[in-house]
């Protein structure tokens, strides 16, 4: 059991989702940032969904069970009972200790995940919270979420965390409906510093374009179709919003561009006032663009950092004694 | 509409076939018959497939495989007039509707800009089958038509602040069956108490795009009765269709 001491009002259960529900209107849902559920399936070398999705807001836990968390997504400053843990790693925790995270104001979407996942009722396949739609609730100080297979594997780090919590360069392909913008508009999409604005959820974020909007010629009575997450969509205003996993599934907006899957994480992890450039890129370029599951590395802790540096068998086949082990060679 | 059916990426990993772009009842069926026909016979590589108003989305399981899958539905396509296949089989609902007071508070509205009487409007509105074209905007609300040529009403301008779940709203030839409560700039003009979804029913979206449904009309007595019902289905009843 994980029970949650306080949270934000954005903190939900999430998984990869339930896809395969289109054609009844639902879209997929889960994780905002789905390279942060491969980096946390990579840590627990092994099942981690579904996890803890906070957005931006402090966190504390306290699992009743030695178990292992992976921390992935938006860094946070994490203490466990006291002592500072590191980002983009899985430690082992004793039962009865308290994590207390804060945010650190990169990135929107952390995650928390434990090995052997958490056991939380499915609804139509998947775990993850739907909020727009309906589907499970926010989690709320005093619940308690079950683990179901509470293991601990070795602690293990990201080997190269990427940066995508500030913004950057999205690359995207056209959409059905890019080709009803002006050429001078699209040029004008590709070449502007958009800045991610205050508004933004799970259904999608609002960029401030800091000038003239981006408007179709004459096709506001576009019939509804299909909407995808990473549709970069125009209101009637010619206001770009790049949107989410729980954005509708059909609409009647023109998108001028698609961001590719690969590229969806840094576009939502952007916070607001980052800032976010769009780049077309031919189709074979973004079909090869997948998500990958990332390196990792066991921990090698830091034995300045370790207060119970005493209890370690250091001499265990490990060190070389005519060697100088702390300075690298 | 030399232009029609064509082929069109949409994201990466998905393919959008597009029978129309502008409401068109043929073109729907035709995207109905695409669909059922991917359903039965999936091509490799198909993850999931889904049609609407005038489009059927094709979504891959790996998009390095696209190349494939647009030869597949490109030999389909080719392989018949889908306008002329067969609707396949779907089911006829009967949703009980009230089309009376703060059940109905735009029907006068919406019958004088149809030109047709208030009894009228209800008689037709009641006995009309319609088909669901597409559901969205949230999960399972269903997007119903075509209705008469004298329904194709504009939508308002100003939005009504707020429709309650269960609402039947009419414009531009369509019927929608509000599945949340929310703003809209379409008429209301009936109330029922189906609920489109539903996590904890089996199944939690009860209707399917190709079914049909028609809205016979109840006194607001029996609406409340029937809104008080356990599965949301507000009382309807569906049969089979061949």
């Amino acid at each position: 059991m994980i029970e949650i001491l306080a949270c934000g009002p954005l903190t939900t259960v999430q998984d990869a989702g339930r896809p395969g529900h289109l054609s009844l209107g639902l879209a997929r849902g889960g994780a905002a940032d789905r390279q942060a559920l491969l980096d946390a399936a990579a840590l627990l070398s092994g099942v981690a969904a579904p996890g803890i999705e906070s957005a931006g807001a402090p966190l504390r836990l306290r699992p009743d069970v030695d178990c292992t968390i992976a921390l992935t997504g938006a860094p946070m400053r994490v203490t466990a009972g006291g002592k500072p843990l590191g980002w983009h790693a899985s430690h082992v925790v004793q039962a009865g200790i308290v994590l207390d995270l804060k945010p650190s104001g990169e990135g929107v979407y952390s995650y928390i995940h434990v090995a052997g996942g958490l056991d939380v009722r499915p609804v139509m396949g998947s775990a993850a919270a739907h909020l727009i739609a309906g589907i499970g609730a926010a989690l709320h100080p005093g619940d308690r979420l079950r683990i179901r297979a509470p293991a601990t594997p070795a602690a293990a780090t990201l080997v190269r965390p990427d940066d995508r919590y500030a913004g950057g360069t999205l690359r995207c392909v056209a959409t059905p409906q890019t080709a009803l913008f002006r050429k001078a508009d699209l040029d004008r999409f590709e070449g502007t510093a958009f800045t991610r604005a205050t508004q933004g959820n799970r259904q999608g974020i609002k960029l401030d374009p800091a000038g003239a909007g981006f408007a179709t010629e004459g096709q506001l009575n576009l019939l509804s179709d299909f909407v995808l997450p990473g549709d970069v969509q125009m209101t009637g205003d010619g206001i770009p919003y790049i949107l989410g996993p729980e954005c509708q599934t059909t609409g009647g907006y023109p998108r001028i561009a698609h961001v590719v899957t690969a590229d969806l994480p840094r576009a939502l992890q952007a916070p607001p006032g980052a800032v976010l450039r769009f780049a077309f890129v031919d189709l074979p370029t973004a079909r090869a663009a997948v998500l990958r599951p990332p390196a990792v590395a066991p921990t090698l802790r830091d034995p300045a950092a370790m207060a119970d540096l005493l209890s370690y068998d250091l001499i265990d086949g490990v060190i070389d004694a005519k060697g100088e082990p702390w300075r690298s060679t | 509409m030399t232009d029609f059916p064509r082929i069109e990426p949409l994201g990466e990993a998905a393919w959008l076939v597009r029978f129309a772009d502008r409401l068109d009842d043929g073109a729907n069926r035709a995207c109905l018959a695409f669909r059922a026909g991917l359903l039965t016979d999936p091509p490799d590589n198909v993850a999931e497939t889904a049609s609407s108003l005038g489009s059927v989305l094709v979504r891959m399981d790996d998009p390095r495989g696209a190349d494939a899958v647009l030869s597949a539905l490109e030999r389909r396509l080719a392989d018949r007039d889908w306008q002329a296949v067969p609707l396949p089989p779907r089911r006829l609902w009967r949703i009980p509707c009230c089309y009376d007071g703060d059940a109905a508070p735009e029907i006068e509205e919406a019958a004088a800009l149809a030109g047709l009487s208030v009894p009228d409007a209800v008689a037709a509105l009641s006995t009309t089958r319609v088909r669901v074209l597409a559901l969205g905007f949230v999960p399972g609300m269903p997007y119903l038509g075509t209705l008469p040529p004298e329904w194709d009403l504009p939508r308002r301008s100003d939005l009504t602040p707020r429709v309650p779940e269960g609402a039947l709203v009419v414009a531009v030839r369509q019927l929608v069956l509000f599945g949340t409560s929310s703003p809209t700039g379409w008429r209301q003009v009936g109330l029922t108490a189906f609920g489109c979804f539903r996590q904890d029913r089996d199944p939690p979206i009860a209707l399917r795009a190709g079914d049909e449904v028609v809205f016979p009309a109840i006194d607001a007595e029996h609406l409340t009765d029937l809104q008080g019902a356990a599965d949301g289905l507000g009382g309807s009843v569906a049969e089979d269709l061949e």
